[in-house]
């Protein structure tokens, strides 16, 4: 089939017009939406939280032998079942290595201080949350104080949320919690103040929310704060006089990808 | 009728087949079971909401708890925002509840109008009171043939049986 100059002209045009109708009509129906976070959120009033990890001091606690206590309180408090299985597993707060908790930062040649050691990881509730863009059911949305919540009642599971995640934060049940080894989980549910989930839903953590609704300080902040620690601070990004802000003022302070403009709220002081 | 004498005396064991359990049940209707209360619901006498209403609307009560909790971060009841006085976004629901309380509007107003403050929560508020789950939730719902997921997440209480 040949093409002549008159219809390879046409065709040309065609797709030229298309090519600007659809960026015109994307900006009229949907501006900005096109362009990756520029903007720095602004103090808007009300509270902002946010966790500041002082790794000195966890990895000083690490040093003596190995510490779970906040791992350990997060899983008591929200239900979170062991399955013994590590494709199953369901994780709001845990650990992992400095290398794969900042990949993005590349020390061919790094402090032995920090090289291979355990840095905790937890979702960062970012301040523009990719997984709220791509949820269809809206069931993950971010507060106005800033929690990236999650109403399992609405997850349709489709995992849209865990794919759009840049630091893996959000686990899928695979399997029904209350279906969990009896052997690995003997006193489950743990807390029979706080729900456990149904299979096919995705979870995370969620600051805490429940408690903070009670004037307490989320699970883990507490648990270290228990183990004389001190390790974990939360507190109100947009309060500039916050214990936080303090921290954030006095140390140099690093955040896990940064770079991608999601806007992390966990902040490792190292 | 060819093979007649097969077929009638079939279709007669048929018919009686498909209406024995009618006929086994016939005159002795299930009686609806009356929920029970337990000690602490009873010394309490109200509970967040006038009987009639809890017995009709808990489900939209709960529904809408659950919508407040979890959207809205909003998580205490106060008696006095009382769902009929100015229940704000269903208004067939707030109609049908009028008719459905008539001629009992004075006996049914919350206890002083001063307003009580409840933690809204289905597993550590509702069920604190009410924890006899058995015989307070189920037994009711199995008649009516309902099946609430809400167990699927939220823990009963262990119940002395």
């Amino acid at each position: 089939m040949a093409v002549d100059r008159r219809k390879f002209l046409k065709l040309v045009g065609c797709s030229a017009l298309f090519g600007l109708g659809a960026k015109t009509a994307i900006d009229i129906f949907a501006p900005g939406e096109l362009e990756a976070s520029m903007k720095e959120s602004l103090p808007n009033g009300k509270k902002k939280w946010a966790m500041v990890i002082d790794m000195d001091k966890c990895l000083q606690k690490q040093a003596e032998g190995k510490c779970t206590a906040c791992i350990t309180a997060c899983n008591h408090e929200h239900n979170i079942p062991d399955f013994g299985n590590i494709k199953e597993e369901i994780k709001w707060i845990w650990q992992d290595t400095y290398e794969h908790v900042f990949p993005t930062q590349p020390n061919r040649f790094l402090d032995e201080d920090i090289e291979g050691k355990p840095f905790l990881v937890l979702c960062n509730h970012c301040e523009n949350p990719p997984c709220c863009r791509v949820c269809p059911t809206k069931s993950t949305w971010q507060r106005e104080d800033g929690i990236v919540m999650i109403d399992p009642h609405r997850c349709i599971g489709c995992r849209f949320c865990m794919a759009a995640c840049p630091f893996g934060s959000r686990s899928f049940n695979w399997g029904d919690p209350r279906k969990a080894p009896k052997e690995l989980n003997p006193d489950y549910p743990t807390n029979m103040d706080y729900p456990r989930r149904n299979k096919g839903v995705v979870e995370k953590c969620t600051f805490c929310e429940e408690r903070l609704a009670q004037g307490k300080l989320p699970a883990c902040v507490e648990a270290c704060a228990e183990i004389k620690v001190h390790a974990l601070h939360f507190g109100d990004l947009n309060d500039p006089d916050s214990e936080i802000r303090q921290l954030l003022r006095e140390r140099y302070a690093i955040r896990r990808k940064a770079e991608l403009g999601t806007e992390p709220k966990v902040y490792y002081l190292i | 009728m060819y093979d007649g004498g097969k077929i009638i005396p079939g279709l007669i064991i048929g018919l009686c087949l498909f209406l024995s359990p009618f006929l086994y049940n016939a005159g002795k209707a299930a009686k609806a079971p009356e929920p029970e209360l337990t000690a602490k619901a009873k010394k309490a006498k109200q509970c967040v909401a006038p009987t009639p209403y809890m017995k009709a609307w808990h489900m939209q009560l709960l529904d809408t708890w659950r919508h407040e909790v979890v959207r809205d971060g909003n998580r205490y009841y106060n008696t006095n925002e009382n769902l009929w006085w100015d229940y704000k976004f269903d208004y067939k629901l707030l109609e049908d509840w009028r008719r459905f309380v008539s001629g009992t509007m004075e006996e049914n107003q919350p206890p002083g109008r001063a307003g009580k403050i409840y933690y809204k929560s289905l597993q550590t508020t509702c069920l604190d009171c009410h924890a006899n789950k058995s015989k307070f939730c189920d037994q009711c719902h199995n008649y009516m043939g309902v099946t609430p997921y809400c167990w699927d997440c939220h823990i009963e209480p262990k119940e002395n049986k």
